[in-house]
């Protein structure tokens, strides 16, 4: 392999640990916005879990891509000191909380991209990724758990819980064709398969509307991300380098 | 002193440092410490991370240096490595009599769970996210008892 195929290979190796990284750091600080507010106690405990789990996930990424990367890059910068046109996210998880069934509900359609996707890269050549991904495709198979059992328990609950679970499906549905366009392979028809599953349990339909939108990966954001990161990055971007 | 009694030093201190979060295991017991090596004149210790989000690496980090530092070993590498990723089938045998004792249901093979009071093996469970990544939150069918299991991983 030549030099410059090699830096090309461990490049693209970079943009792909930090796409994931961000994905799971997005969604870690929206779900941390439940804590205190989730319907009951031990959902506000599992939110703040499964996002401690996300942003675990995030961190290690980040080290990694840092490591990679060489220029001594440390988690904190990747999190804290890039612009939102930086982060390579996909727009779902910055979408906006929303009530209690649109947040599970882009859970339930995170998590089954995050099993699949993680359960490849169990098998990488990149040895610490192999670990980290192994890691957190069992954690997704855990959050799976617990978002598609409450999608059917809202979308097979009350009139009320089923339009709000129904009316998330129909508006986030537009986000989920760009977890296919990479990095990382995972197949939309057998994310389609178990998403149908879910929902048909549930009582819920997938919308019949073909508009997708994208950009995320491309640094190309909706409205919220901007939001997000100046809440989250406040202290560090105030108070450059603050240590705890 | 030879770096063979050094590193024998080190494993013994290290294995000896208790989980923040669970204190009646230590980091050797959870699978935790994976390594006490000499690498360039220093020791190393190797740990590892149970789940991504565990937000006590860095406590554990800090009780290593400072339990080595107490030893007479302040030049100490602390590594955290993601490979092989770590597993509940990680924990010692020792680590799961103890966790029993202490009242939390240890991993078992093909998922049981036994309640750590009367021993009845119908739990029902309360809520999949406990009060640490690690835990669910059960009730024993059988005595009524609460506790904490802890997930197999």
């Amino acid at each position: 392999m030549s030099a410059e195929t090699a830096t090309t290979g461990s490049e693209s190796l970079v943009t792909a640990l930090v796409a994931h990284g961000d994905d799971n750091l997005v969604l870690a600080q929206r779900l941390g916005e439940w804590i205190s507010n989730a319907p009951e106690l031990e959902e506000d405990i599992a939110l703040g879990n499964i996002a401690l789990d996300h942003l675990g996930v995030a961190r290690a990424l980040y080290t990694h891509a840092g490591e990679i990367e060489g220029r001594g890059r440390t988690e904190d910068d990747f999190a804290m000191r890039r612009a939102e046109r930086e982060f390579l996210n996909v727009l779902l998880v910055e979408q906006p909380n929303g009530d209690f069934a649109h947040t599970m509900i882009r859970a339930l359609f995170f998590d089954v991209y995050q099993v699949d996707l993680w359960e490849g890269l169990s098998g990488s050549d990149d040895e610490t990724l192999s670990g980290i991904a192994a890691r957190a495709s069992k954690e997704a198979r855990y959050h799976l758990l617990h978002s598609s059992a409450w999608v059917v328990r809202l979308g097979d609950g009350t009139e009320e819980s089923h339009r709000r679970a129904q009316g998330a499906v129909d508006a986030l549905w537009r986000y989920t064709g760009e977890l296919f366009q990479g990095p990382g392979q995972v197949s939309p028809e057998r994310w389609r398969a178990t998403i149908e599953q879910v929902l048909d349990e549930a009582g819920l339909e997938v919308p019949d509307d073909p508009y997708q939108r994208g950009g995320g990966r491309r640094g190309l954001h909706s409205e919220h991300l901007g939001s997000l990161l100046a809440e989250m990055q406040w202290m560090q971007r105030s108070y450059p380098g603050l240590q705890w | 002193m030879a770096p063979a009694g050094e590193v024998e030093l080190a494993r013994r201190v290290a294995s000896a440092v208790v989980d923040p979060e669970i204190p009646v295991l230590t980091i050797a017991d959870l699978g935790i410490l994976r390594q006490v090596s000499w690498d360039e004149g220093r020791v190393r210790v190797t740990i590892t991370p149970t789940y991504s989000g565990c937000p006590a690496m860095r406590q554990i980090e800090d009780d290593l240096r400072s339990a080595l530092a107490g030893a007479g070993l302040a030049d100490v590498e602390i590594a955290t490595v993601h490979h092989p990723a770590w597993s509940s089938d990680w924990i010692t045998a020792e680590g799961r009599e103890k966790l029993a004792a202490f009242g939390i249901a240890p991993p078992l093979p093909d998922g049981v769970v036994l309640c750590p009071r009367c021993q009845s093996s119908t739990p029902r469970l309360v809520a999949r996210f406990g009060s640490t990544a690690c835990k669910a939150l059960m009730v024993c069918s059988s005595c009524g008892e609460p506790f904490d299991y802890f997930k197999e991983y």
